[in-house]
């Protein structure tokens, strides 16, 4: 178990580092566009990175520009997606809120990675006492409901982007934490580690040249998973009115301040609901296609 | 075996008390100064009367004394009271944890069953239009936030068709149908990332099972797939799915505060949110130990059940 482990580990992470170095990064190319699905996700996923930096630019009016005599009217050839209880364009708010769902992406996940690879490569490496206060601390965060701590965390933080980012980050710090240790745990047994530590290599050296490159492979699928997790969950504090609070164009707050006329305008909830719902997807189908690409053992079951 | 479920019991204690302190730390950090939401918008309220309120509730002494305080009387049953309705915690949770109980199995039904047969039945006819089809279910399920799929519900069947109704609870014991009515779209809301999570995992659950020798044997002596599926298959392949099944069934509960919220029932997610909202401390406290309790009494049951179920373990 553990040896396979660890063979596949050492595969996969050699897979990473031939694209890492910018060689040739075939092998991860070809791997995801092997399948349909993760082909989808890419595409996805590029089309909404690309909506989130250039959607202001294009977007055809202002996210809180009001045009009151089109209240709640359905979509039209001025406004593709139909104006919401304000008149405002929904389509042009969704372009904004794009940017923002991107923003939280990229820093919450950043946060995560950062506490969960610290800590995970720490305890991974030095096992003993401090493995079991890291996975303690790590398994206590993990027995709280996700939203929850989230917005707990919130309500201590304050109600701002800002902390909506770190909220998710510290919440979803620990499943990056357990993918890192048990990747290092295997990565530690490995001779080359032996090795580096006995030709006298400091602690620092051998953690940052020889452990952490191999430990690339499952923090770049996890970090794609967890984007969606990102996504969803800032969706979700905002639906619940945390952090980007109406006016601002944040999908999930559309999503909840249109609900209220959902009979009259239903275009007005149910699009920036499909917008966030096609992100996270994009990202799960990317997520999936990097791990199958990445895992042989994984990319032979679905041959 | 007994040595395994003393160690697991032994692990929650650690755990437990972890969360207690990483709960009180957030709610004591939360901003705004608890006496002030007590007394309201009452100016007239005076320094000494202020200062009394404090020493009534212990506010007055250390952070430590005040931690240990609040796990003495937990320990004993005493969860402490609202600072607005003023009303023991315990009443109050007696009302409400039914609402989501009932939610959250009612979920957990209609997540489960769906998921366990579509899951098996992909497996099975591994690469085919259908297992494509599943797979690609379980994706946009794992994608379509809760929110969203309960919006499309209300919008179909309250607002279109008009059979069920868009918001409101009546109790189970006042009118049973009625009682359906009000939790069905909630349910199925909240059942869908679930269903979309487990059905995933069963089929590469059974798909594990399946490659494996003894299934091979089975096949090869000739018994009909009825009897390898049931007899073979699904009795290994049922284990670790049952695990899964636990943890996210616990995992239902962070989602009830959404739900609950959508379609205005009175559960423990609409109540907590609103003492987060109402800077309700004890309550906040208090309720979110609650519910991170039973996550890990969950995963506990979970772990128990599966040194019951696998005899590798039993016999240890």
């Amino acid at each position: 178990m553990a040896a396979s482990d660890t063979k596949t580990l050492a595969a996969s992470s050699r897979v990473a580092r031939s694209e890492g170095t910018g060689g040739s990064g075939r092998g991860l190319w070809a791997g995801i566009l092997r399948q349909r699905l993760a082909v989808i996700g890419l595409v996805i996923v590029g089309f909404f990175a690309l909506v989130a930096l250039f959607g202001p630019i294009v977007a055809p009016s202002g996210p809180t520009e009001q045009f009151s005599e089109y209240r709640l009217q359905g979509p039209s050839s001025e406004f593709w997606f139909g104006n919401d209880e304000f008149g405002r364009d929904v389509f042009s708010r969704l372009l904004y809120g794009a940017r923002i769902s991107f923003q939280v992406g990229v820093i919450a996940v950043g946060i995560s990675a950062l506490i969960g690879v610290v800590i995970g490569l720490v305890a991974g490496y030095f096992g003993g006492w401090v493995d079991n206060i890291a996975s303690l601390l790590m398994d206590v965060l993990y027995s709280f409901p996700t939203i929850l701590l989230a917005i707990a965390i919130m309500a201590m933080l304050g109600n701002s982007l800002a902390n909506v980012m770190i909220a998710i980050g510290i919440v979803n710090a620990p499943t990056f934490m357990r993918v890192i240790r048990g990747a290092v745990l295997s990565v530690r047994r490995t001779t080359y580690v032996e090795a580096a530590i006995s030709v006298g290599g400091s602690t620092s050296r051998v953690m940052w040249k020889h452990v952490l490159p191999n430990v690339t492979a499952p923090l770049i699928v996890h970090a794609s998973l967890n984007f969606a997790y990102a996504v969803l969950a800032e969706a979700s504090l905002a639906y619940l009115g945390l952090g980007n609070r109406p006016p601002s164009p944040s999908w999930g707050s559309m999503v909840s301040s249109s609900y209220g006329f959902l009979q009259l305008a239903p275009w007005a909830a149910i699009f920036p609901g499909v917008a966030i719902a096609l992100t996270v997807l994009g990202f799960n189908l990317l997520g999936d296609g990097l791990r199958d690409a990445l895992d042989p053992r994984l990319r032979n079951e679905h041959g | 075996m007994f040595k395994f479920i003393i160690n697991r019991v032994l692990l929650m204690i650690p755990i437990l008390l972890g969360v207690s302190l990483v709960t009180f730390i957030i709610v004591r950090s939360i901003p705004g100064d608890p006496v002030r939401v007590l007394i309201g918008f009452d100016q007239r309220a005076t320094p000494e009367q202020i200062e009394n309120i404090r020493r009534a509730y212990g506010l007055d002494q250390p952070l430590p004394v005040q931690y240990l305080r609040w796990m003495g009387h937990v320990i004993q049953g005493d969860l402490g009271s609202s600072l607005r309705t003023t009303r023991p915690l315990t009443t109050e949770l007696g009302l409400r944890l039914p609402v989501t109980a009932e939610l959250t199995i009612l979920a957990a039904i209609i997540g489960s069953v769906p998921a366990i047969v579509l899951g098996v039945a992909a497996a099975l006819k591994r690469n085919t239009r259908f297992d494509w089809l599943t797979t690609a279910f379980t994706m946009v399920g794992i994608s379509v936030p809760n929110f969203l799929l309960a919006t499309v519900l209300v919008l179909i069947f309250s607002f279109r068709l008009k059979w069920l109704p868009p918001v409101g609870y009546t109790p189970f014991t006042e009118d049973p149908l009625q009682n359906l009515k009000t939790m069905i779209l909630p349910a199925i809301s909240l059942a869908l990332p679930f269903m979309a999570v487990l059905m995933r995992f069963t089929r590469s659950s059974v798909l594990e099972v399946v490659g494996q020798d003894y299934v091979r044997v089975a096949r090869a002596k000739g018994l009909p797939q009825r009897r390898v599926l049931l007899r073979h298959i699904l009795p290994n392949a049922g284990i670790p799915i049952l695990t899964i099944a636990g943890i996210q069934v616990a995992a239902l509960l962070g989602g009830t505060v959404i739900v609950e919220q959508i379609f205005g029932l009175p559960g423990v997610g609409r109540y907590i949110y609103e003492a987060i909202a109402n800077r309700d401390y004890p309550v906040v406290q208090s309720v979110v130990l609650v519910m991170a309790t039973i996550f890990v009494l969950v995963s506990l049951i979970v772990d128990v059940l599966y040194a019951f179920l696998d005899p590798r373990l039993r016999t240890r």
